[in-house]
């Protein structure tokens, strides 16, 4: 505030009385002025050293309202004398600006101090944030450290298979990277009721401690799988006498699981109830007012477990070692059984092969000179005196044969000796040897074979001819009065089964067939409960054994074993005493692929085809309605060398033949009819052989032989 | 000779792979085995026998199969003959399709005859051009002055 005085020409007074007043506001408003000056230099001074500061326009603004007041103050000094109009006018003008940029200030303030406020608030958000991010650095920290402890640990642990090393390893490093004072292991005794000290740290114990396993802090650290803090009192921590003033360091326990073999079962980890468990006791140094801190605590329950994992691994590795020691032990005994049974082998058969030349020779000696003196002039009793000594002699070599085939069977060393053979003349010759026999016995012998049953297969003859033989023998033996039959067919899936055998189930293929034969006998018959000792071998039912009856006994066991090399099946069916019995038997043999002439061996003892190669001038008649066949039948009997006429119908054929045609071949084609039916039919109406088309030129031959020698067809194919 | 031999290794060749595909049979073989000096053409009468027989018997077939009342009696017989002349000479496949026919006869299904038809057809044509090739190499043999190689 100003006083304007009004100017008057008068003497100018002195300072009027209030003039200390005056005086006083006149340096006050000098200082104000000279501050509110200095304050925007200051400020611009400081803005220019810092660079965020982000309200410049502010502060110019804010320069100006100071440096504006200032001015009206410092103005104001002039107005306390007397002023003429123009300072008037600046101070006014001064003033008004002033209030302009003040308001303007104000109003800005408004909008500015919030913000720099909430600026404020930031920035303490901020200091919050990074304390929190510091904390969490500290536990990751830590906790990276603990794992990296826990990684080293493992890897001296399971850097060894061996226990002691495993577990030593273990106390020595937990030791070291928790700096504890003591670390022990307490393992399970035998009976699994104790635990025993096994190994310590530091501490070497003479006298080996042992604790009941049923104590309270024991089961309540093996009841869980942390690690528990335990009182340093317990029995299991108390390794050293207390002395004085320890103060002693708190104590962890922990339980290791030990497993076993038996323990790891495909889909269930192992069981809790069964399993047996150590203890690792961990103490801190005394006196040092350490505690365990949570992640050691996780350290050591991780540990635990590492040590179990080694320890079985371990355990495994003792199992397989002494498994592998075992075995080789086993076959080093294998190996020396089996030298021994084939040096056995190797004696027996050395034994059976002199035996076998020393036994056959004085045999031959004996059937052969009683054979000859079977020729001289004998009286009755001389003749049956030879005649006995004759069967036994044969009976004798028989069963040197038998006892000879079987040791061979029975060791594995028998081969089959497989070739392909003439099946209808083995037949044929079976019948040939057995008729004689038979007709002795005053028995018929029938024998027939199924029209399908190939020509030609492949097997060991021989031994198939012994098995029927045998069979068919057996049959003639044991019947007194009656029929023979024998059949043979093609195994068929609707063939009967051998009750017995039910697992037996033949499948044939393209290159096998399966050959099934039926003798069946009106003879003795014999009881269910003889049938299953017929095969075993020297097993002769007293009710089958008569005074004639020879053999050992041995010969259905032969046949058995024949059989299943060729892996078929023998049984015997009879419905009991008196009722005859039928053998059946069923054997594989191979199908001939092509039947080929050139490949095939000569039969020779087919007596058929002896000397009949053609068939020179012999008068033929064939009568056939298609005429593609009627040129290939003739051409077959004309390459046979016939002297061949051909008709093509029934009628032609009366009218054309007479006596001078010795065969004659009629065409029949009954469509709808099997051949079989047709076949039996013609059989039945006199025919005297049927054969099926395509005809061969062997198969010409034999026929043209067959009927002329025998008057019939035989085996009708 | 070069020439000969190529031939009848062709001929070898074909006639093999004939029996292999099944076309042939071991009565072919026989046929082949009765061909000799005093009968040099046999063989071929006899095919060329068979293929007239059987364009007849096709054609009997044909039209009875076309009647409004199929006679089945006389259609089996026909086939039964068809069959009867092909297994004579060995064919094969004819002869296997004719089986098949006479099932259908048997069952009196016209469709299935129909079908069976075309398939005998079909075989026997097939069966005429391959014997048609081979004989047709049996003649290049010979005029090159060779001999034919016996099919054991």
């Amino acid at each position: 505030m100003s006083v304007t005085m009004e100017s008057c020409n008068c003497v100018e007074p002195p300072w009027p009385a209030d003039e200390l007043l005056m005086k006083y506001q006149y340096i006050s408003d000098f200082f104000i002025a000279l501050a509110y000056f200095s304050i925007p230099l200051e400020l611009i001074y400081f803005v220019k050293k810092s660079a965020v500061f982000p309200y410049r326009w502010v502060l110019v603004q804010f320069g100006a309202f100071i440096v504006l007041c200032g001015a009206t103050h410092l103005i104001n000094l002039w107005t306390f004398g007397m002023h003429s109009r123009t300072v008037a006018v600046v101070m006014t003008t001064a003033k008004v600006l002033t209030a302009v940029v003040s308001c303007a200030t104000a109003l800005m303030l408004v909008h500015i101090i919030p913000d720099l406020l909430s600026v404020k608030t930031r920035e303490i958000f901020l200091k919050n944030k990074a304390a929190e991010l510091d904390r969490e650095m500290g536990l990751i920290r830590t906790q990276e450290e603990t794992g990296r402890h826990v990684r080293m640990l493992t890897h001296e642990i399971r850097s060894t298979l061996d226990r002691h090393t495993i577990l030593k390893t273990t106390l020595v490093e937990l030791g070291r990277t928790l700096a504890l004072e003591e670390c022990a292991l307490w393992m399970p005794t035998r009976t699994g009721l104790e635990l025993q000290l096994s190994y310590t740290l530091r501490h070497q114990n003479p006298v080996e401690f042992t604790v009941p396993i049923q104590l309270p802090v024991i089961n309540q650290v093996i009841s869980t799988n942390r690690a528990v803090k335990i009182s340093p009192n317990c029995p299991v921590a108390r390794l050293r006498p207390l002395a004085g003033k320890y103060m002693p360091g708190e104590v962890v326990a922990v339980r290791v699981p030990l497993l076993h073999l038996s323990n790891f079962h495909i889909n269930d980890w192992p069981e809790l109830s069964t399993k047996r468990y150590a203890l690792m006791v961990l103490m801190l140094p005394s006196d040092s007012a350490r505690q365990w801190h949570g992640h050691e605590l996780e350290l050591v329950e991780v540990v635990a477990d590492q040590v179990a994992v080694a320890l079985s691994h371990a355990a495994i590795l003792e199992e397989s070692m002494r498994a592998r020691d075992l075995l080789m032990e086993q076959n080093v005994a294998l190996d020396r059984a089996r030298r021994e049974a084939e040096t056995a082998i190797r004696a027996r058969n050395d034994f059976l092969a002199v035996m076998n030349h020393e036994m056959r020779t004085p045999m031959h000696a004996i059937i052969a000179l009683s054979s000859l003196l079977q020729e001289t002039e004998l009286t009755p009793e001389q003749r049956l005196m030879v005649e006995t000594i004759l069967k036994s002699g044969n009976l004798l070599a028989t069963l040197i044969n038998d006892v000879l085939d079987l040791s061979r069977l029975e060791d594995g060393s028998f081969q089959l000796e497989i070739r392909t053979f003439n099946l209808h003349a083995l037949f044929r010759e079976l019948l040939n040897l057995i008729k004689p026999i038979a007709s002795v016995k005053k028995l018929s012998v029938l024998l027939s074979l199924a029209p399908d049953l190939p020509e030609y297969a492949v097997g060991d003859e021989k031994r198939l001819m012994q098995i029927i033989l045998n069979v068919v023998g057996n049959a003639v033996k044991f019947t007194k009065e009656g029929s023979i039959s024998i059949t043979a067919f093609i195994e068929k899936s609707e063939s009967l089964r051998d009750p017995r055998a039910p697992e037996f189930f033949p499948v044939p293929s393209d290159s096998h067939f399966y050959l099934r034969v039926h003798v069946k006998d009106s003879g003795s018959g014999i009881t269910p409960q003889d049938i299953p000792k017929l095969f075993t071998k020297f097993a002769q039912s007293q009710s089958l054994a008569t005074r004639n009856s020879g053999g050992s006994g041995l010969g259905l066991a032969i046949c058995k074993r024949f059989v299943n090399l060729m892996e078929g099946h023998i049984w015997i069916e009879s419905e009991g005493l008196g009722k005859g019995c039928t053998a059946i038997f069923i054997v594989k043999l191979g199908i001939p692929e092509r039947v080929n002439e050139s490949k095939l061996p000569f039969v020779p003892k087919v007596p058929t085809i002896h000397g009949r190669t053609n068939f020179p001038g012999l008068k033929v008649l064939v009568m056939d309605d298609n005429g593609v066949n009627r040129t290939v039948t003739k051409e077959l009997l004309v390459h046979l060398g016939c002297d061949v006429t051909t008709v093509s119908s029934g009628d032609e054929c009366l009218q054309v033949v007479s006596q001078e045609h010795k065969v004659v071949f009629m065409d029949i084609s009954v469509p709808g009819n099997t051949d079989r039916v047709t076949k039996e039919n013609c059989l039945r109406l006199g025919m005297d052989g049927v054969i099926l088309k395509p005809v061969s030129v062997d198969k010409m031959r034999s026929v043209l032989s067959e009927l002329l020698d025998q008057q019939v067809v035989f085996g009708a194919q | 000779m070069d020439a000969i031999v190529q031939l009848q290794r062709q001929f070898v060749d074909y006639t093999t792979s004939l029996y292999r595909d099944g076309f042939l049979d071991d009565q072919f073989t026989q046929l082949q085995k009765l061909q000799d000096e005093s009968n040099p053409d046999f063989v071929v009468e006899v095919v060329n026998l068979f293929f007239e027989d059987s364009e007849k018997l096709l054609n009997n077939l044909a039209t009875a199969l076309q009647q409004q009342i199929v006679d089945y009696k006389q259609v089996d017989a026909h086939v039964h003959q068809f069959k009867g002349s092909s297994s004579s000479i060995g064919a094969q496949r004819v002869k296997n399709a004719c089986v098949a026919f006479r099932n259908y006869c048997e069952e009196r299904d016209p469709e299935g005859c129909v079908r069976c038809l075309q398939q005998l057809k079909r075989e026997h044509y097939l069966m005429k051009s391959k014997l048609e090739t081979l004989f047709r190499l049996e003649q290049q043999i010979l005029a090159a002055g060779g001999s034919v190689p016996m099919m054991t």
